[in-house]
């Protein structure tokens, strides 16, 4: 028989308190963590965890913050299976479980590095990229404009709304919303997001486009920057998939002969244009 | 290694050494069919049988198997099962499909709770001496096989050659005393029982050669067979539950009465049920039978292929006999992608 050296439990999570929970919209709770062992997450932009809530289950959720600031991780949950119902009921100090990091990162030490970086999502999308706008803003001098471009259902459904500032203040840096629907607090763009690109200039010489959203939005916005001139290995996408064991065993998260918790969930579309279940 | 040559009275004798010195699954009759279960005695062990109901790969790969305990407030700790057991009659299709296994939670990080149990286990094979009507392990090269195991034994005119290949299956034998070694003639009539079961076990005749299924599929994503056949398919998932080869699997957690104390248990798990790709909030991702069902027949022909380079499918056929549908034929589904279609 082939086998392997079973010294490692691949599915045993280790402890986690429970830093700072808020709301932050009617379906999205904001929370940090920090590992019991005291060690760091150890991520990189564009990574998740399993987040295990004994008794409830284990979910894939992606990490919304950037390596650079501290040891503690962030993660935004919308409210929408068990474990994430169970989730927005965690206050400061209680304990998860967690596995990971697992998956493929946002080329952000490699392909995206003294590149124009556009970042465009739609809705919950914003809240992998985030990790990587951090990064981008930590390590400012290493990469050229950074352009985000965010899509929302309605204004109150946005996300970090409290850190535009703190974005916008970086050096070169463009953010543009668009809902789509508008309410009478809103007085900026409305419709898809596809809607906001003729407004940036993008310089197809040096541009690394990256893309979160729903399923409906990827083949919208890769047309629009394929019109803009980006070559296919410029684009880069992350995809959700249902990552149930993060170790490339269990099959879910498979689209076609891809499993999305390995190879994924960030793919650079030229890897991925021909694959039939991708997009 | 050695070959012994035991009469029907030796080989159950040895049978029951073996119930005598630790857990041992056979197959045993069930109604009119067969199943692996815990052996109580050598005449309950059925090796004229054709095919069990569900493959071995239950042993390894349980139906309900508890990977973690956890407590809410203090956390999980890993559940292994070490108890050493014994599997007797596995047709030699079946251990072809549990080598596949062992590749597939050994490649990239290993699956302990996987391994440490298959370490535990000793697998004597049988030579199929019965072929069950839906067979085709002939055309997949599967029908015999000549390693990987621990010890075959082969029907012979009423006696059974028993043939130890490891040092597992010496251990297993080591009550075997006073037998002879293998005459010429017995070693020459198994060949021509593997001969004969490699001709037989083709009740279903592949119109090509196996290793060109990857490619036969390459071309085929679009062919109308997919979407004709899911037509009539149910998403009951019973191809998949009585594959070899299935090894797709679902985590759940088990809390008891105490509401504090718990498993976390992984179950059989399949790519044709309907919710499988579907993630929180209502998206499925092969919303469509026919997406699924070529799934499948994508990941016997090309996928898990292109990670450990085997067909991962072994002609057992019990999928053909499963499907209340008639429609998961493998032998169907192949030959009618040879005949290109647009």
């Amino acid at each position: 028989m082939q086998t392997c050296e079973p010294n490692v439990d691949i599915y045993l999570p280790c402890p986690a308190t429970v830093g700072e929970v808020r709301p932050m919209t009617a379906m999205e709770r904001f929370f940090s963590f920090r590992l019991d062992s005291g060690q760091s997450l150890g991520h990189k932009p564009g990574q998740f965890a399993e987040v295990s809530i004994p008794g409830i289950g284990e979910a894939p959720i992606s990490i919304s913050s950037s390596p650079t600031r501290d040891d503690s991780f962030e993660m935004v949950v919308r409210k929408a299976g068990r474990v994430s119902g169970a989730m927005h009921h965690l206050r400061a100090g209680d304990k998860v479980f967690i596995r990971g990091p697992f998956g493929t990162t946002f080329p952000v030490d490699d392909a995206m590095k003294g590149q124009d970086i556009l970042f465009i999502c739609g809705g919950i999308g914003l809240v992998p990229v985030r990790s990587a706008i951090q990064y981008v803003l930590d390590k400012r001098d290493d990469y050229g404009r950074m352009m985000i471009l965010f899509g929302a259902k309605t204004p109150r459904d946005r996300l970090f709304t409290d850190e535009f500032d703190e974005w916008r203040s970086a050096k070169n840096v463009t953010l543009l919303q668009t809902v789509d629907r508008r309410d009478e607090s809103w007085y900026g763009a409305e419709g898809v997001i596809t809607t906001l690109m003729p407004l940036v200039k993008i310089d197809e010489t040096r541009t690394i486009a990256v893309i979160c959203g729903p399923p409906i939005m990827y083949k919208f916005v890769i047309t629009e920057l394929l019109k803009a001139k980006l070559r296919d290995d410029q684009i880069y996408l992350s995809l959700e998939r249902h990552m149930k064991c993060g170790v490339g065993k269990c099959g879910h998260c498979q689209m076609d002969n891809i499993y999305v918790c390995q190879d994924g969930p960030v793919f650079k579309f030229s890897d991925v244009k021909d694959v039939e279940e991708a997009l | 290694m050695l070959v012994k040559k035991l009469d029907k009275a030796a080989f159950n004798k040895w049978v029951e050494a073996c119930i005598a010195k630790q857990r041992v699954y056979g197959v045993q009759a069930k109604g009119d069919r067969f199943a692996f279960a815990e052996l109580a005695a050598a005449a309950d062990l059925r090796l004229d049988y054709d095919v069990t109901l569900l493959p071995p790969k239950k042993l390894f790969q349980p139906q309900r198997e508890t990977l973690l305990k956890f407590d809410r407030t203090k956390g999980f700790v890993s559940v292994f099962d070490t108890e050493p057991f014994v599997v007797f009659g596995v047709h030699p299709y079946d251990m072809a499909a549990i080598l596949q296994i062992d590749k597939l939670f050994a490649q990239g990080q290993c699956d302990a709770h996987y391994t440490k149990r298959r370490e535990q286990a000793t697998i004597v094979v049988s030579d199929v001496q019965t072929a069950s009507p839906d067979v085709f392990a002939g055309c997949m090269g599967t029908a015999t096989i000549h390693d990987g195991f621990d010890i075959l034994v082969t029907n012979i005119e009423g006696d059974y050659l028993v043939d130890i290949r490891t040092e597992k299956g010496e251990v297993l034998a080591d009550t075997i005393t006073n037998a002879p070694d293998a005459d010429e003639m017995s070693l020459k009539l198994r060949k021509l029982v593997w001969a004969d079961n490699a001709e037989r076990l083709q009740k279903h005749k592949l119109d090509v050669r196996p290793d060109v299924l990857p490619k036969l599929l390459e071309r085929s994503y679009d062919h109308p067979v997919w979407e004709e056949k899911a037509r009539l398919c149910y998403s009951c998932g019973s191809c998949v539950l009585v594959c070899p080869t299935c090894y797709c699997f679902d985590v759940q957690d088990d809390v008891d009465w105490t509401l504090q104390k718990g498993e976390r248990r992984r179950i059989w798990d399949g790519c044709l049920l309907s919710e499988f790709a579907a993630v929180a909030g209502g998206h499925n991702f092969r919303r469509h039978r026919a997406d699924r069902y070529r799934h499948r027949y994508y990941r016997k022909g090309k996928y898990v292929p292109e990670k450990i380079g085997q067909i991962a499918c072994v002609g057992c056929g019990r999928c053909i006999t499963a499907c209340t549908s008639n429609i998961a034929n493998p032998v169907e589904v192949f030959n009618s992608l040879v005949y290109e279609r647009k």
